[in-house]
């Protein structure tokens, strides 16, 4: 049995459509079977309520006089895209705002308009003979704009992997505080109530299709930029207009240590029109898996520690290493849950016209990394072959010795095979000759932990290492824990091309 | 019931709070605790019906005691239920009920402010005390 769209409009026009949440479709499909529920249910309502990064919205403000071309534009203080027409201009969510930095952006602005605060914006022109004005400064309410329409180019995540930290301190990152030694676990996403989740084949969901965005009537614009189907990481660019949005549902946030985004509320209503939709919205959270990716690692394949299902996530603990491991969410089950709810009463009510894909999107496709065609520096590039080092039976005076002698500040502490075993620095000597103790060797006084660095490191990840630590210098270490070479503060200078600073 | 407990920097180098334990017989769970040489503030836990006798002694040896009552603040309309502080508390002082709403059970918390730190809303923040 097939049913067609025309027939699942008339029925909603009828009022005899019968429409359910994600949520309720798993325990219908086993009650009723593919072929009962495909008969029984019409429509299947989703929804998501998560940080969302790839958002924002174009603003059309209306012509001063004398009028003025905006060439930069700043709304509360935070930069919007000014390079599109005159009086046009594009906010992103994670914009920080020049005053106020992680505490306010671009997500800030976008409530703030939704919740009808008055928001000042400030703008800079060249001037022109048809734009001769050069400056403005007025304060606006969202009503003010002839348009505000959201526009966000990658929203809707299918799925996202969960976060972990296998390092001995603490991390903030996008996906929150990740406690050392992997002391918890974040994740984010509605998992069966995802949209993508309901349709990974992309047979419902495409161009033109009506969605639920932040409280309005919205529409799914195609493929979300860094889409990636084929491995179950599909994306949506989704937008609505502004006017017609709810702070319920658009909320700005600050992740700490990582910056400004803004939580989203999104849902796409799924007609059900043959057994394999049936099928794909009786998605259950035990079959969506995800890997817990290691953060600890800076670079961009981080490994996955394991792999995961939103229901294991969902419950609260994750087993990992034999231990109970607690999970944050960073999404909100139940905001996402009232999208579907909301969702399918505006189904039923008729305001939202149900339609079919103008055009399909792309269920196969991956996205790849940046194509890099000039390297970063490395550690390598800039460090110092110069390598003194010393024992650590030695004692502490012939230490100062060899600091004095290399005029460094850093004594790399060596073992008898050569391997790094601790490292002093003058500040270690200093406290030693101040408070004469027992102390008389290098290992008495030496720092047991090193912060190391390799010779392929890029410099910047280097650089994260001595301001995470409030160091100043890193021996650069071989495979074998043999030090090659020091990296200090001073060698950054190398960067500046100022190889005179040396 | 939580204390907040002061040392001044005349008394911080007495072992005042083993002084009390010994005194009362009360058993005292310090759940927090900043103290260096001169001066100091420590979070402790004890049974509600000993309140008044360690805020007694406590006082008569020079500290300065406060009672802690409801110490995290959750705005409700600020806060979406997302659960971002469930993880990352070391008391287990936020949970989610079977809607999905997060609860939160004040009195476990030792003031550590880490979910104040992290709410992705700003929607917690510390209590002043009673």
């Amino acid at each position: 049995m097939e049913k067609t769209i025309d027939l699942i409009r008339e029925r909603i026009r009828d009022g005899n459509a019968r429409v359910v949440t994600a949520e309720e479709m798993p325990l219908i499909v086993e009650e009723l079977g593919e072929e009962g529920a495909l008969r029984e249910v019409d429509v299947v309502t989703t929804g998501t309520f998560g940080a969302m990064c790839s958002s924002g919205a174009f603003f059309n403000f209306g012509h001063a006089d004398p009028p003025i071309k905006m060439e930069r534009v700043w709304l509360n203080d935070v930069e919007a895209y000014g390079g599109i027409a005159a009086v046009d201009a594009y906010i992103g969510a994670t914009q920080k705002s020049t005053t106020r930095e992680a505490r306010y952006g671009g997500a800030h602005v976008m409530e703030d308009f939704v919740a009808g605060k008055a928001v000042e914006l400030r703008a800079l022109s060249t001037g022109t003979d048809c734009y001769p004005r050069r400056t403005i400064t007025t304060e606006l309410l969202l009503e003010n704009l002839n348009q505000a329409i959201m526009v966000n180019p990658r929203n809707g995540y299918q799925r996202y992997n969960a976060a972990a930290n296998s390092t001995d301190r603490t991390l903030s990152t996008y996906m929150g505080m990740l406690l050392p030694n992997c002391g918890n676990i974040t994740y984010s996403g509605s998992g069966l109530l995802n949209p993508i989740m309901n349709d990974p084949a992309f047979r419902m969901i495409g161009s033109g299709v009506p969605a639920f965005l932040c409280g309005a009537p919205g529409m799914v614009v195609g493929e979300g930029t860094q889409h990636s189907p084929a491995g179950g990481f599909g994306t949506l660019m989704v937008t609505a207009d502004m006017k017609e949005m709810s702070p319920d549902f658009l909320r700005a946030a600050t992740m700490t240590g990582y910056g400004v985004t803004l939580y989203v509320g999104l849902g796409i209503p799924l007609p059900v029109l043959d057994v394999e939709t049936v099928r794909s919205t009786a998605v259950r959270d035990e079959d969506i898996i995800v890997d817990v990716i290691d953060y600890g690692i800076p670079s961009r394949s981080r490994p996955s520690l394991r792999k995961v299902s939103y229901a294991e996530l969902k419950s609260g603990y994750v087993e990992m290493n034999g231990e109970e491991i607690r999970t944050s969410s960073l999404s909100s089950y139940r905001r996402a849950r009232e999208v579907a709810i909301t969702l399918k009463a505006w189904v039923e009510e008729g305001r939202l016209d149900l339609a079919l894909p103008t055009r399909r999107i792309d269920a196969t496709r991956s996205a790849h990394p940046l194509r890099e065609t000039v390297q970063g520096p490395r550690v390598l590039d800039i460090m110092d072959r110069k390598v003194i080092s010393i024992g650590q039976d030695e004692e502490i005076r012939s230490a100062a010795q060899k600091l004095l002698k290399g005029e460094t500040n850093h004594l790399p502490v060596i073992d008898s095979s050569g391997k790094l075993v601790g490292i002093v620095t003058t500040y270690d000597i200093s406290k030693a000759v101040v408070n004469p103790g027992k102390a008389t060797r290098v290992r008495d006084i030496m720092k047991k932990k090193v912060i190391t660095t390799t010779m392929e490191e890029p410099v910047d990840i280097a650089v994260r290492k001595l301001e995470k630590h409030n160091i100043s210098a890193l021996p650069v270490v071989d495979r074998d824990e043999r030090v090659i070479g020091m990296l200090t503060a001073m060698n950054l200078g190398k960067l500046f091309g100022g190889r005179w600073l040396k | 019931m939580k204390l907040i407990v002061t040392f001044s920097r005349k008394t911080g180098k007495k072992p005042i709070i083993a002084q009390v334990v010994r005194d009362t017989g009360v058993l005292i769970n310090v759940e927090r605790a900043q103290i260096d040489s001169s001066e100091g503030e420590a979070l402790i836990d004890i049974p509600d019906g000993s309140c008044n006798v360690v805020k007694q002694r406590l006082s008569e040896l020079g500290a300065s005691v406060r009672v802690l009552e409801d110490v995290i603040s959750l705005d409700e309309s600020r806060c979406v239920d997302c659960g971002a502080c469930i993880s990352i508390c070391p008391q287990e002082v936020f949970s989610f009920d079977e809607d999905w709403k997060l609860v939160v059970n004040g009195d476990r918390c030792v003031l550590c402010g880490r979910c104040i730190e992290i709410c992705p809303q700003r929607a917690l923040s510390q209590k002043g005390e009673a």
